[in-house]
């Protein structure tokens, strides 16, 4: 095993005056200030948010403006500090999208709760959740930070779906072959 | 009825003036928002004059009840929390939590996925020495070092938060992997970092090795001996620091520790430069593990793909297939399936050993959850070093030991 033991030397005259380490210390000081800045003005520069960044959890919606969210309740179920609140509901029968059955009727995210670990995203069957890039939340009340449905799709928007699963299936049926 | 009055006997009072005038012992409560306990520690000081007689450190100011909280959640559920034991290096807690409680199911995980996680804790230790080291500089008064130190650690999270997305709370890994893969053109990036973090940590030691003032306030301070720091179950650089080679990636490797080659420091004296050194050339070979990393990074995959019953089916699979669908919805609901048995695992983290002593009945809930944290145990030494100290003494001390309460609490 290598073992490194750490050597101690005893300061030197020069080294007990102090003088070399003021020089020391002025010479980082004066290289500092003349190299890149290392700071950022924040609220009116913003750092870049790298792809796959957890933020603030947001429901979205398909490309085809369907609510993608179909309340399995997987994410209320892994919730580590259980800031999710999922009232099911149904889709009614005329809807275009009324094989889908459920949608939830109520859902709540608190964020006052919400620790941006991610899990909800990672579970979800759906894609329907996503912590996107926004990661400055604030708010004068409580109730405020407790974000409904309607705030979730607002802050979600429309991201793309590569699978469109709900689609097929529907074309599926249509062709006589649902499963 | 009128008071009796008692005026006090001037002649018996001069007789007693020598005890009077006698130094007083003073009690003296330093924290627990006191800048330089680190967090929530609180010391009842008994102070001689300026010399502390008695030390009595109180913790669970920041207690959560981590394991208790462990027994009513699925394993993967329990991964943000150990984020929250020490929050200066949550990749390396992630890690040894993740092997843990793999270690019950005897799952290796695949070779990159175990280099991602020496990668990962590796970096962790410098960011977590960084942090230690700037605060242990600004403890004794020299502030520079904080600055740089912290600029350093900045690159490090910019790194972190592009791998797991989070800068602070990484939860990174999952039982049987980590959640998601290295993305691309990050190793270089961490190559690049480590390039450039070698001449600056030589600035940042340079602030303090041969610093007459920081000498001053650390050389002889706090000295703990080989048996004292054995029979408090000291571990980390404190333990290397007073001179015990005890190094768990030398001496049990685990998780592929064995193949990359790094020296392990030791200090000569056990005072607090010692400690200082110890964690300075800790840096220093960390990042000679991590280049050995970057350099035979390994392919394959970066999960365990036939633990079914423990690993998550690839998102694709789980939007486009019922099987998958199902095991998803098994896998979060069940939580990762593990037979019974108990299991004790320890690794080597930023502070020393963590443990992590998981109890099974089966299924997918520990029974129970110990958690052997290091900072608990490392402070269990200052009631016995304060003793004889100056009172600014114990800031030294607080600040070489490095300990994080999040982590002593939990």
């Amino acid at each position: 095993m290598a073992v490194l033991t750490l050597e101690r030397k005893p300061l030197t005259f020069a080294e007990r005056t102090y003088l070399p380490q003021i020089f020391g210390g002025l010479k980082t000081t004066f290289a500092h200030l003349v190299r890149k800045k290392q700071t950022l003005e924040y609220p009116e520069h913003r750092p870049a948010i790298p792809p796959g960044y957890r933020g603030v959890p947001t429901l979205v919606m398909d490309p085809n403006g369907r609510e993608k969210c179909v309340s399995c309740q997987l994410c209320e179920f892994v919730c580590p500090p259980k800031a999710i609140r999922i009232t099911p509901g149904e889709i009614s029968p005329d809807a275009p999208n009324s094989h889908v059955e459920k949608a939830p009727q109520a859902f709540e995210i608190d964020m006052l709760r919400c620790i941006y670990c991610g899990l909800c995203q990672e579970v979800c069957p759906e894609e329907a959740i996503f912590l996107q890039n926004q990661f400055s939340m604030s708010g004068y009340t409580r109730a405020e930070m407790v974000h409904d449905k309607a705030r979730l799709y607002e802050l979600g928007g429309t991201l793309p779906d590569k699978h469109l699963k709900w689609d097929h299936k529907k074309a599926a049926a249509a062709h006589g072959n649902a499963h | 009825m009128a008071t009796e009055l008692k005026f006090p006997d001037s002649a018996a009072k001069a007789a007693g003036a020598e005890q009077e005038f006698s130094p007083e012992q003073m009690s003296l409560s330093m924290g627990p928002s006191h800048p330089s306990t680190h967090g929530v520690l609180r010391l009842q000081l008994e102070l001689d004059g300026e010399i502390v007689i008695k030390c009595d450190p109180v913790v669970g100011y920041l207690h959560r009840g981590d394991e208790k909280i462990a027994e009513n959640m699925t394993y993967n559920q329990f991964v943000p929390y150990t984020d929250r034991l020490d929050y200066l290096a949550p990749l390396a807690n992630n890690m040894a939590y993740a092997i843990a409680v793999e270690r019950l199911v005897k799952l290796e995980v695949p070779a990159r996925c175990q280099a991602i996680r020496v990668l990962t804790a590796e970096m962790a230790r410098i960011s977590s020495h960084l942090m230690g080291l700037g605060a242990f500089g600004l403890d004794v008064g020299a502030w520079t070092v904080l600055v740089h130190s912290l600029n350093q650690r900045e690159h490090l999270y910019k790194l972190f938060e592009e791998l797991t997305g989070a800068r602070f709370t990484t939860s990174y890994t999952r039982i049987g992997g980590v959640s998601r893969d290295v993305p691309a053109g990050w190793l270089d990036r961490v190559g690049a970092f480590c390039d450039q973090f070698l001449p600056a940590l030589e600035e940042i030691l340079a602030l303090l090795t041969r610093n007459k003032i920081f000498l001053d306030r650390t050389v002889g301070v706090g000295v703990i001996t080989k048996a004292d720091a054995i029979a408090y179950g000291i571990t980390g650089p404190n333990l290397r620091g007073s001179g015990i080679a005890l190094d768990l990636r030398k001496d049990k490797p685990y998780s592929g520790y064995e193949q990359y080659e790094f020296d392990v420091p030791v200090g000569t004296k056990g005072d607090s430069y010692d400690r200082y050194l110890v964690r300075g050339e800790e840096m220093r070979q960390s990042v000679r593990i991590v280049r050995q990393i970057i350099k035979n990074f390994p392919g394959g995959d970066w999960f365990a793909r036939d633990a079914r019953k423990i690993f998550a089916p690839p998102k694709d699979k789980i939007l486009s297939s019922m099987e998958e669908l199902i095991q998803n919805f098994m896998l979060v609901t069940e939580g990762p399936q593990m037979p019974a048995g108990e299991v004790y695992f320890e690794a080597e983290n930023p502070k020393g050993i963590l443990g992590f002593y998981v109890v099974s009945k089966g299924g997918g809930v520990p029974w129970r959850l110990k958690i052997r944290s290091p900072s608990f145990c490392n402070l269990s030494i200052l009631p016995k070093i304060c003793v004889g100290c100056l009172i600014s003494d114990v800031v030294t001390l607080l600040g070489s030991l490095d300990f994080v309460m999040g982590e002593c609490d939990r």
